[in-house]
């Protein structure tokens, strides 16, 4: 190895080991974008102060996400000698609670506790990393998310980073390409074009420039995979990127990143000068000859940016459009005409692993076909919303179930989208599935970047066809035919099936002019915009049906085709309903059963909301006898 | 040119690829783009008006005129979707008496949908500036704008 890299190294540690004291309890508190969002900063800062005024001895550090999202806030302790323990739901006066019981004195509260990690631990409490969150899960481009101080070098150090830049230096470019051909790396970006070929294609031609990007232009909604590396360990995607620009020759890197994600964009900033500070980025890279250096550029709101000839446009200037087709690659002709390597945030990120762990390490995980981890943002109406990275090839429903914890209230499970606008949604009988980019895609979906959304019975089908369709419609670049006019097209006819105007014929007109769009698009947004539609058609194919023939949504969502109506022999006359109705079409007195004018009512839903579970009288019904009904006056 | 926009300006060098760049550096400073403005940063670069603007409206992020002083952001991402994100714009837009993308009359506020603020495990969720409300039902569309009513 660099002997530099060994200094650096050594150096590392031991500032590491100056600055952690580990002799006095460790304080992690979760600070990402979700943690903050739910008043991690206001934690951090309650425990600061009363650390400093208390006079009591610990260190505070803020780390990333380490993925349970449902338990944010989370506070974890390390106290000399014993192991993690997570406390969750943290509010500023319960983290005042903990450091009174736990830090001050030796209860370990377990009543606040949500586990701990490793072994040893307190027998009232649950032991979490071989718990159902992370026993399935096998972390590894999330290491170190949630566990080392992003904003730190030294940790990242310590736990192996830039051990795989240091290696890479010392080799052949060719040779670090066969490592990542040999590992059969796929990226990670939703497509899965294996990296390796993509790397060597950019290291043939010779150019006197040439320049890597990271595609962190994240826009899928329900997705924020990209984001937590980003704001977890944003020292892993620097490393990779650099790996690469040492492997085609290139010496300057772009950072295309979502301007709606500042915290992101602050940690690299800093990251970036971190690295060059130590000499692993910039001029003369640990005393090799190599330059590399990175600039960040945001993104500015255009979900079609994700495609790689539309963010070499937004690069330079213009708007975010795709090349039109012929259009050389972008490996060979990309920014400014150069050639330019694109790979998604968690590609990069795993590179450094892959070349200091080996490509056999890398093939072990995972399947044949899609060796490696896959990150998921796993949302929607699941218990446990969070960040997970699983094995390839695992079964979705293990992920749903054991991870997730199952569906949110008991309700039934109905389908799990992935993918994003450019997916699909699976119904219950493909949850044996192994989730790996082949399989997925086969099943009418695709793996997508990592967005997994869970659906319940409460949720139309059709709707969220629609719910895609109008934002593919809406992030259209306008420059194809088939796609600005399909979707526009597409999107026109949902929306009619969903407020009751749908009509015999419809369905095969969508299937139809899907299949156009797919055809032809000229990018990848308009050939994948079809994609939510025509796999809710082909599994729930009698959503449709019933939303055409009988105006009726089997979920009760299309507000359309439901009425509220209130059961005169459930209601109470307790009044909470006619209350809580912003356009008083509730009417009723006490004792006297309420009624609702449909000629008011704006399907709002909130007395359904309102009216007491014991009660249940506010419903909704559908279909085209209830809505007659309640037009002409009859219902109420 | 104006004072705010010459001194944004003055940090750049005036390339063709700096446009985007410029135009979030003013928005930042002036709330908006104004008229001027987009003239201004054409002017800076050495290219067509038209230019600017077309890669100005091509992007979500950016806005052509005042806004509220506090930006109410519904967020539509699809977990939010699926728990009921639109029932809460629908009482939002009811409370304001305005439609998502218009201000109030006082400029107090402005109301916009936004896909996705990665907050998913609070979904349905709404951002005003920086405050994040999470876990949100309809009824509770009067209590957000009470609590963000920025003379409070």
């Amino acid at each position: 190895m660099i002997q530099k890299f060994d200094v650096i190294e050594k150096e590392a540690l031991e500032n590491l080991e100056k600055e952690q004291k580990s002799d006095i309890p460790q304080i992690y508190v979760g600070c990402a974008t979700c943690g903050n969002a739910t008043g991690a900063q206001s934690v951090v800062q309650t425990i600061t102060d009363k650390l400093e005024k208390e006079n009591i001895k610990a260190e505070i550090k803020e780390v990333g996400c380490i993925g349970m999202c449902f338990a944010e806030v989370l506070l974890d302790v390390i106290k000399p000698g014993q192991p993690r323990i997570s406390y969750h739901g943290v509010t500023p006066e319960t983290a005042e609670e903990i450091v009174d019981s736990y830090l001050v004195k030796d209860d370990h509260r377990p009543d606040l506790a949500l586990g701990y990690f490793g072994e040893g631990g307190p027998a009232d409490v649950e032991r979490i990393d071989t718990g159902d969150v992370f026993k399935n899960q096998q972390r590894v481009i999330l290491k170190n998310c949630g566990i080392i101080d992003p904003e730190n070098i030294n940790e990242y150090i310590a736990h192996g980073g830039y051990k795989g830049l240091a290696e890479a230096l010392e080799m052949k470019q060719e040779d670090i390409i066969s490592v990542l051909k040999d590992s059969g790396l796929r990226g990670r970006g939703g497509a899965g074009f294996p990296a390796g070929r993509k790397w060597e294609s950019c290291l043939k031609p010779q150019a006197d420039q040439k320049y890597v990007i990271c595609n962190a232009d994240e826009g899928d909604p329900g997705a924020f995979m990209d984001r937590s590396v980003l704001e977890g360990d944003p020292h892993s995607v620097i490393e990779g990127m650099t790996i690469a620009g040492y492997t085609i020759g290139s010496s300057k890197g772009y950072f295309y990143v979502r301007a709606e994600y500042p915290l992101a964009i602050k940690r690299l900033r800093k990251a970036i000068a971190q690295a060059k500070e130590k000499n692993l980025l910039g001029d003369d890279i640990l005393g090799t000859g190599f330059n590399f250096d990175l600039e960040i550029f945001q993104g500015a709101g255009a979900f079609v940016c994700g495609e790689s000839t539309a963010l070499v446009m937004s690069i330079e200037g213009n708007r975010g459009w795709p090349k039109p087709l012929p259009r050389p690659r972008t490996t060979e002709e990309g920014l400014w005409g150069k050639p330019t390597l694109l790979n998604n945030v968690k590609t990069f990120s795993v590179v450094p692993q892959v070349l200091s762990k080996g490509a056999d390490w890398f093939k072990s995980i995972g399947t044949e076909g899609s060796p490696g981890t896959a990150v998921f943002a796993l949302t929607g109406k699941i218990n446990r919303s969070g960040l997970i990275e699983v094995p390839m090839g695992i079964e979705l429903k293990k992920i749903i179930y054991e991870i997730g914890g199952g569906i949110l209230d008991d309700k039934k499970f109905k389908a799990v989208q992935t993918g994003g606008p450019s997916g699909g949604c699976l119904p219950e009988d493909k949850l044996h599935l192994a989730v790996d980019f082949d399989t997925l895609v086969k099943a009418g979906s695709m793996m997508g970047s990592g967005g997994m959304v869970v659906i319940d019975e409460s949720t139309c089908m059709v709707d969220v066809a629609r719910y895609f369709l109008d934002f593919t419609f809406e992030e259209s670049c306008g420059q194809c035919v088939p796609c600005r006019q399909g979707t526009q097209q597409m999107l026109e006819i949902l929306n009619d099936i969903c407020e009751g105007r749908g009509r015999e014929g419809d369905i095969e007109y969508l299937l139809e002019m899907g299949d156009s769009i797919i055809k032809g698009s000229i990018c990848g947004l308009g050939q994948t915009a079809p994609n939510p539609v025509l796999s809710t058609i082909q599994y729930f194919r009698d959503e449709y049906e019933a939303h055409i023939k009988d105006h009726a949504c089997p979920a009760l969502v299309c507000k359309n085709l439901i009425v509220f109506h209130i059961d005169e022999e459930k209601c109470t006359a307790c009044g909470r309903c006619r209350k809580a109705c912003p356009v008083e079409a509730i009417s009723g007195e006490k004792k006297v059963p309420h009624t609702i004018d449909q000629n008011k009512c704006t399907k709002c839903g909130i007395c359904f909301q309102e009216c007491p579970e014991r009660f249940s009288a506010v419903v909704r019904l559908t279909g085209k006898e209830n809505l007659a009904a309640a037009a002409s006056g009859k219902e109420g | 040119m104006q004072e705010q926009t010459k001194k944004v300006l003055s940090g750049f060098e005036g390339k063709p690829n700096e446009v985007i760049p410029m135009l979030q550096a003013v928005q930042n400073e002036i709330g908006y783009l104004p008229e001027e403005a987009i003239r201004d940063i054409a002017d800076h670069i050495g290219i067509p008006e038209s230019k600017v603007y077309g890669t100005a409206t091509f992007y979500s992020q950016f806005y052509f005129s005042r806004r509220g002083d506090r930006s109410v952001k519904v967020c539509l991402g699809t977990a939010c979707h699926v728990r009921g994100g639109m029932q809460v714009m629908d009482a939002l837009e009811r409370e304001m008496g305005i439609k998502a993308g218009e201000n109030t009359p006082d400029y107090k506020f402005s109301l916009e949908r936004v896909n996705c603020v990665g907050s998913c495990a609070l979904a349905p969720v709404v951002m005003v500036d920086d405050d994040v409300f999470g876990r949100l039902v309809p009824k509770q569309a009067k209590e957000v704008l009470e609590k963000s009513d920025p003379k409070v």
